[in-house]
């Protein structure tokens, strides 16, 4: 392909520039601005009911304050996040923002000048009244690039995006060739991020050198690890970033047409990216000759019908199909032979919005971010037993105690830290003494553990993990599409030996059965589903044995968290006898008072929900659970 | 996507076949768009009866049970028709240890049905759903597309005599009007 006219889709794209500046550039300069995060997160804690008031607020006092939906800030803790920006004032964030704060922030705020201190999360930037984002711990260890738009501009506004810098790499990018660009990706040692962590430059250069016509670029947006929601965020919150990253990867491999492949799930995400792309066609950033260069490409949506297999990129590719997604052996490797038999790119959300940062800022400068041959920045989820859960973007090589302790802020209610399970189903749970290593593509696998796509669950003295194992486990036996034996019959029967062990019904022999079990789907396993699914067993079994041993051999549960070992029993010394809470907290009707009005559990109808230890006053703290139920004393 | 709320179910196999057609017919007769005409069918009909997949079938020029492959190995995709409202509990990771299993257990046993049933008057359907991404509020029940927070069984008692008082109310309505 030869370069199109520099000067040309410069002017053109300046043009666009301008026009989206005049309105977005400089949001709050001249007058207040109200941001309301309305990502998933935000609205299942009610940012719409915060959205609705704002707006009614603003039109019944006739103020000419725009109300802006933005996405996800990260902050997933103390949603509804609300962002006002006064001119000559750093904006402010509010967090667990409702109704009646919001009308209160109108009046105090913005009509009269008290910012709340009350309401207050953090200014945005350094402010002598208030705490402000880079006081916070946290700002030491975060480095927000994938991330930075994200909670800061209108999803659904394209010229947003642009004024503050998006889509100017696509235009340097359309001036560079193809082989310039695949050079500049390689030398920025970008890995892919859907887990693989395959050097994306080299991916992009097998496919570009692949014969074969036409050739075809898929976004995997199928997030499947069921505790994480990076990419969704991305999706939801800066939609054209992907998109972005999505055209130079073409232009590079020399694709004219591409998917994203998108979970139905994921409605929000799937409504703002086709307002992303309708919106980057009518601009002629998307389509025929873009910008009026000699390059076309164009993006189609295509949505995923939930089977966390489809993940895989053969898998992918056979939905893509119109098949059933059932992976495939590799080589060929999609890059090669993918979509409809010719060369296919397949890149991860994040991978791809780290694309544009690459081209604007140089190879150099991504590179000099991260350590250990993992070059850029990490996004996690963090979720669990921590007390700031929400996304995360840390450059790699951070450290897990980094991230759980100094951004996380920790274990909530005093607790103590037992476990971080990362990488989701193929991941695996790493203990306190793995906490100072640092997270990158290499470190953790010596541990047994791998960095996923980015779901990272912090696990505190409560948790059971032979249970987590045992629920991992169940998820990839249940998502197993069936095609090969070992992945089909072995993760049953691991699932069989563990689900035997939470209820205190294993032998101590299970335990070499299931090492064995466990060596052999990894070894015969046709994808990455059946190969790494006994991560999870694995690495429990190696740091946490001792507890296999109290549910086998004592019918204990540790923890207190299984179900089968554990009872609930109200200590009748503790009893308040004119008190009962617990009895009408239970929902089945399984507490009721003796002769002497202390209360009694028939552990017959006992559902072992735990609402009556909530129940209980804290001043007399009489239901405790105790394991094995043996040791509930008889009537 | 699910149906919306309180959608009306097709089940008579005339205008199934009815629907069905009007909904192919939007699309060119190539087997890679059996997906995206599978997602919306069911948007239309609220589920997949055998009528329809049939009609597919027929339409793409593909064998019945090709189309009944791709129905049931995927999630999303469901034989039955849906209830009035939907049930969906999160099982994530978070939500499981936080109890999400505990408030299935509750659900499964005011409804007296399991994971990918419809009660039998229709009222209720209930299923689960992996991380919907709020996990801070775990564990998480999806009802009717609004994620309720913390749901234990009391709550769920306690969502379930909302409906009850609202499919009262629907019904004194109907009772009025005729
Ligand atoms: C079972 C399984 C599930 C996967 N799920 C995802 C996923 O949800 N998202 C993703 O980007 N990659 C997923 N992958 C990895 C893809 O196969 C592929 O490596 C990736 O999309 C390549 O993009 P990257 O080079 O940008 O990482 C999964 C792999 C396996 C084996
Ligand atoms: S695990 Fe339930 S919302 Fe994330």
């Amino acid at each position: 392909m030869k370069k199109a006219e520099p000067a040309a889709v410069a002017a053109a794209f300046n043009e666009i520039k301008k026009k989206a500046g005049a309105r977005w550039g400089n949001l709050w300069q001249d007058r207040p601005v109200i941001l309301v995060g309305a990502a998933t997160c935000g609205r299942a804690a009610g940012a719409i009911e915060v959205l609705d008031t704002f707006k009614a607020e603003i039109k019944n006092r006739n103020l000419d304050v725009p109300v802006i939906e933005v996405g996800c800030m990260g902050h997933c803790y103390a949603e509804p996040l609300v962002i006002i920006g006064k001119p000559g004032q750093p904006p402010v964030c509010y967090n667990h923002v409702n109704p009646v704060i919001a009308e209160r922030l109108v009046k105090e705020y913005l009509l009269g000048d008290n910012p709340s201190p009350e309401f207050v999360l953090a200014a945005l930037e350094p402010s002598e009244a208030l705490p402000s984002f880079q006081d916070f711990p946290r700002a030491q260890y975060e480095r927000k690039i994938i991330l930075k738009n994200c909670g800061h501009i209108d999803p659904t506004r394209i010229e947003h995006y642009i004024a503050g810098g998006g889509y100017a790499a696509l235009v340097k990018a359309l001036q560079m060739s193809p082989e310039e660009i695949i050079e500049e990706v390689k030398k920025s040692g970008l890995r892919g991020r859907g887990g693989a962590g395959f050097p994306t430059g080299n991916k992009w250069q097998l496919c570009r050198n692949a014969r074969g016509r036409p050739r075809y670029m898929v976004c995997n947006a199928d997030e499947g690890d069921p505790g994480a929601f990076m990419d969704r965020a991305i999706l939801e919150s800066d939609p054209h970033s992907v998109i972005e990253g999505m055209i130079i990867a073409a232009r590079a491999i020399g694709s004219r047409y591409g998917y994203i492949y998108v979970r139905a799930e994921y409605p929000l995400a799937v409504e703002r990216l086709d307002i992303a792309l309708r919106q980057a066609r009518r601009k002629k950033l998307l389509g025929n000759r873009i910008l009026g260069s000699d390059f076309s490409f164009d993006i189609s949506l295509f949505q995923g019908s939930g089977a966390f297999v489809c993940g895989e990129e053969t898998a992918l590719i056979a939905s893509l199909e119109g098949r059933a997604g059932m992976p495939h052996h590799r080589p060929p490797y999609p890059a090669i032979q993918g979509l409809h038999g010719k060369p296919t790119l397949v890149n991860n959300v994040k991978t791809l919005a780290s694309v544009r940062h690459i081209i604007n800022n140089g190879a150099d400068w991504f590179a000099g971010i991260g350590a250990n041959g993992s070059s850029g920045t990490a996004v996690f989820a963090l979720a669990g037993k921590v007390v700031n859960t929400g996304l995360v973007e840390v450059p790699m090589g951070t450290t897990l105690r980094q991230i759980i302790f100094d951004v996380g802020s920790g274990i909530p209610k005093g607790k103590k830290f037992k476990a971080v399970q990362i990488g989701g189903p193929s991941g695996g749970c790493l203990p306190e003494s793995a906490l100072d290593l640092p997270v990158d593509f290499d470190s953790l696998r010596g541990a047994g553990a791998m960095m996923g796509s980015g779901g990272m669950v912090v696990l505190d003295e409560d948790d059971c993990m032979v249970e987590i194992a045992r629920y991992f486990l169940e998820f990839t036996q249940k998502e197993s599409c069936g095609k090969c034996t070992f992945c089909r019959l072995g993760t049953k029967q691991m699932l069989e030996v563990l689900t035997e062990f939470t209820r205190g019904e294993g032998k101590i022999e299970d335990l070499d059965n299931l090492y064995k079990l466990a060596g052999e789907i990894q070894a015969g396993s046709l994808c990455g589903l059946g190969r790494t699914a006994p991560n999870p067993v694995l690495t429990t079994l190696r740091y946490f044995r001792d507890e296999y041993r109290a549910h086998i051999e004592l019918g204990r549960c540790p923890a207190l968290m299984c179900m089968h070992l554990i009872a609930y029993y109200i200590l009748p010394h503790k009893c308040e006898r004119s008190c009962d809470a617990c009895v009408g907290s239970c929902s089945v009707e399984a507490i009721s008072p003796n002769k002497k009005r202390i209360k009694v559990i028939d552990q017959e109808k006992c559902v072992k929900c735990g609402k009556c230890l909530e129940a209980c006053p804290f001043q007399y703290n009489a239901v405790v659970k105790l394991t094995p139920p043996s040791e509930v004393p008889a009537r | 996507m699910t149906a919306p709320e309180a959608q009306e179910t097709v089940e008579d196999p005339e205008q199934i076949k009815r629907e069905t057609g009007l909904v192919v017919r939007g699309f060119s007769r190539k087997r890679l768009n059996l997906i995206p005409i599978l997602q919306k069918v069911q948007g239309k009909l609220g589920y997949l009866p055998r009528a329809a997949m049939t009609e597919i079938a027929a339409y793409l020029n593909i064998p019945d049970i090709d189309v009944y492959g791709v129905v049931t190995f995927y999630n999303q995709f469901r034989l039955n028709p849906p209830g009035r409202h939907s049930i969906r509990v999160c099982l994530g990771t978070a939500c499981h240890m936080k109890g999400g299993y505990i408030a299935l257990d509750a659900w499964k046993r005011r409804l007296g049905i399991n994971p990918r049933e419809t009660s039998p008057d229709r009222e209720f359907d209930l299923d689960t759903v992996a991380c919907v991404g709020c996990c801070t509020m775990a564990p998480v029940t999806v009802v009717d597309e609004k994620p309720e927070r913390q749901v234990d069984p009391t709550r769920v008692d306690g969502l379930l005599l909302a409906f009850e008082n609202e499919r009262k109310a629907r019904e004194k309505e109907k009772g009025e009007k005729s």
